[in-house]
């Protein structure tokens, strides 16, 4: 019989607690590579509060053994083990994002906004969002002005500046 | 057991596309029976979805995988709210298809990528040098390769989803659309993309750990993730940890969905994905988000004011701030994508009234919106591929142009803003009923809340059409060589404006059925009959006995 056990370890919890902490800070990060580092932790922890809400660890789970212990649940297991592979996969592809980025930016930060960029810009020189008139034209685009934005973080640097096309339209 | 009963439908949605996404990655480098697979498995998807709506009509139609009873093993459910999303999300699905289909093939020069100069003279040496070479070295084309076999994953994951009958089937069925929308939206790796998809795939990322960890804790609390019997647990539970697990869901479906603090992630990254794949995007995956809080709110949490009041907040606020938010862009795409925004709050506005007039007619709303925002990112991408931007500022004289095209933006248009006759005008009145009948001060403030949003929505769409279409032409130096557009793009446009419309036409049936599936939904014992039978503690699985005799065994 599956028993679940009312009072879970707190060590566990603790362990649950800090991975999100940790994993909450890196996720605020700008680096790519340390949010998804974020994101493993993060899954981590969901994983072991998985476990714990299975409750206390047991005989293993098989019937038609003659053991006296309490059966661990195995429906836990079952899904720690799916959610484990769903992760391995979106780490998988956040990687090749990460390194995508760096092959393009020679970083892997992640960028502002476009549009909030803008409009602080904007803000700032008190001038309108866009002037509603059918023959002049408002300057740039977003999407042109997407191709040579970059942040202040992402000075280009002949050093880190990778080959192929990086720093694109530059 | 009889193969060819009606149960047999239910697992179709999502076996089809996952096999033939796997013989589609197969036959890579076979492009024609790429394309053949693609659109057979999504054309069976539709009559399967079509199968379903009919059968769910008199109840909930019930599998259980494997043939494991229900609460232990998966089982799928097929009620009428599944159905009829389904259905919808099939026939939009093969739509789109159809349209990068066409459009992969009608050219290589791909404008929906707003890709850097360099880039483009590359491609276009590329094109000068062998017309028929394949797709690797045009960076900013849709890979084909990749492009099916993702499309009908995602397909297969928003089908799982809406077809889940546990939480932890829903979180896996969000987790395989997920994926697929992820490699959607960064295709063919550009800077824009990179960039945009970053921001989206983070944001998806926490959303998922967050509804995984409202998973743990809701095993941990009940012991199950079965819904029908979540349905039965969940009110027995203390009170405060019911109202955190409920505070929880909502925040990762409420990501997902995109409502109002939660949706600065969309319009920044859904425009810079290819047409097709926007359209996409905002027809299905923030509807999605939308029916899984219509599902948990409905049959999970059925009555808690407090948090419907904050709903209610929240689906005012993403209303108006959308809106406002689209009254102020200059580019169409994005003007599309936070009107997108802003018309999710009607739908949050229609669970969190937490009637079954509101509930019907959230579904009725969200079915009509599917169908319109959808074609309208499919007409955007005519638009942009016709002049070649999708700047207001620089679009103009469409109206001579492309006539049609005019009518094809300027119907779905009208759909969106409410005008009557049209469904959008049937769902948004369904929705100002319910919240005059519930008549607290609050449901009074989001009906007034609702009529701007409306006005506003006009406004918005009507700007649009103004200077896309009607005003002169301000530069035609920088359009495109005049081409007519292929009709395997326009088709499938005009086929989704036509299903926009024929709502409007069956409205009545359409509304009636919503009406049943919120019954079925909210009467808080169909579905829970449904999935166990004659009052059994479980399913109708082969291992019914098996589990029974070794429960015996143990105990």
């Amino acid at each position: 019989m599956i028993v679940l056990d009312n009072i879970p370890s707190g060590a566990l919890l603790l362990a649950v607690g800090v991975l999100f902490a940790a994993g909450v800070y890196l996720l605020l990060e700008r680096s790519l590579t340390r949010v998804l580092l974020g994101f493993v932790l993060l899954g981590n922890g969901a994983n072991l509060a998985l476990l714990v809400a299975g409750g206390r660890a047991g005989a293993p789970p098989i019937t038609g053994t003659d053991d006296a212990e309490p059966m661990s649940d195995p429906l836990a297991q079952a899904m720690i083990l799916t959610s484990i592979v769903i992760t391995l996969a979106l780490v998988a592809f956040v990687l090749a994002m990460a390194y995508r980025s760096w092959q393009l930016h020679g970083h892997d930060e992640v960028q502002d906004d476009l549009e909030d960029t803008r409009i602080a810009r904007l803000a700032v020189e008190d001038a309108p969002s866009y002037a509603d008139s059918d023959t002049e034209e408002t300057g740039v685009t977003l999407d042109e002005e997407a191709v040579t934005t970059r942040d202040e973080v992402a000075l280009p640097d002949p050093v880190t500046e990778p080959r192929g096309r990086g720093g694109d339209g530059a | 057991m009889n193969l060819w009963t009606v149960q047999t439908l239910v697992p179709l949605p999502v076996l089809v596309p996952l096999f033939a996404a796997g013989l589609a990655l197969a036959l890579h480098r076979y492009q024609r029976a790429q394309r053949y697979i693609s659109v057979v498995a999504l054309s069976v998807v539709v009559v399967a979805a079509a199968g379903l709506v009919v059968a769910a009509n008199d109840g909930p139609v019930v599998i259980d995988l494997g043939g494991w009873a229900a609460p232990v093993g998966v089982n799928l459910v097929a009620d009428p709210l599944a159905a009829i999303m389904l259905l919808v999300s099939s026939v939009v699905l093969l739509c789109v298809l159809l349209y990068s289909m066409a459009q992969g093939i009608a050219d290589g020069d791909d404008r929906t990528a707003p890709a850097p100069k360099d880039a483009k003279e590359l491609r276009e040496t590329l094109e000068a040098q062998d017309p028929d070479a394949d797709e690797t070295g045009r960076r900013d084309v849709l890979p084909v390769a990749i492009f099916h076999p993702t499309f009908l994953i995602l397909a297969a994951g928003v089908a799982d989803a809406f077809l889940a009958g546990d939480l932890f089937n829903l979180y896996v069925g969000f987790e395989i659309l997920l994926a697929a929308s992820y490699v959607l939206l960064t295709l063919g790796g550009t800077s824009e993309r990179i960039r945009a998809g970053s921001v989206y795939v983070v944001v998806a990322l926490l959303s998922s750990v967050l509804f995984l960890l409202a998973v743990g804790l809701v095993y941990a609390a009940t012991g199950t993730v079965n819904m029908a019997q979540l349905a039965e647990r969940l009110p027995e539970i203390d009170p405060g940890v019911g109202l955190g697990i409920q505070a929880l869901l909502l925040l990762a479906f409420g990501i997902k969905a995109a409502i109002f603090p939660l949706s600065a992630w969309l319009p920044d990254s859904y425009p810079t994905a290819p047409a097709p794949v926007t359209a996409v995007f905002a027809g299905l995956l923030t509807k999605v988000g939308v029916y899984a809080i219509l599902r948990t709110q409905t049959l999970l949490f059925p009555a808690n004011e407090k948090l419907e009041a904050v709903l209610l907040v929240l689906a005012l606020a993403t209303m108006l701030v959308g809106i406002l938010g689209a009254v102020a862009q200059d580019d169409v795409k994005r003007l599309l994508s936070f009107t997108l925004v802003s018309h999710i709050g009607y739908m949050i506005f229609g669970v969190a009234l937490a009637t079954q007039a509101s509930t019907a007619a959230a579904i009725f709303y969200v079915v009509h919106h599917i169908t319109v925002q959808t074609a309208l990112f499919l007409v955007v991408g005519l638009i942009e591929r016709r002049s070649g931007t999708t700047s207001l500022d620089r679009l103009g004289g469409l109206a001579t142009m492309a006539p049609g095209l005019a009518i094809l933006f300027f119907v779905p248009a009208m759909n969106l803003a409410g005008i009557p006759p049209l469904s959008g005008f049937l769902g948004k009145v369904g929705l100002l009923e319910a919240g005059v009948l519930d008549g607290s001060a609050l449901a009074w403030v989001l009906v007034v809340g609702s009529v701007v949003t409306s006005l506003l929505t006009l406004y918005a769409v009507i700007r649009a059409w103004n200077k896309a279409f009607w005003q002169p032409c301000p530069d035609e130096r920088r359009l495109p060589p005049s081409s007519p557009l292929p009709w395997g793009m326009v088709g499938p446009t005009a086929a989704l404006v036509a299903v926009g419309v024929s709502l409007t036409v069956v409205a009545g049936p359409l509304y009636d059925y919503a009406d049943r599936a919120a019954r079925m939904v909210m009467d808080g014992h169909t579905y829970v009959e449904a999935v166990f039978p004659d009052g059994a503690p479980r399913g109708t699985g082969q291992s019914n006995e098996v589990t029974n005799d070794a429960e015996e065994d143990g105990s």
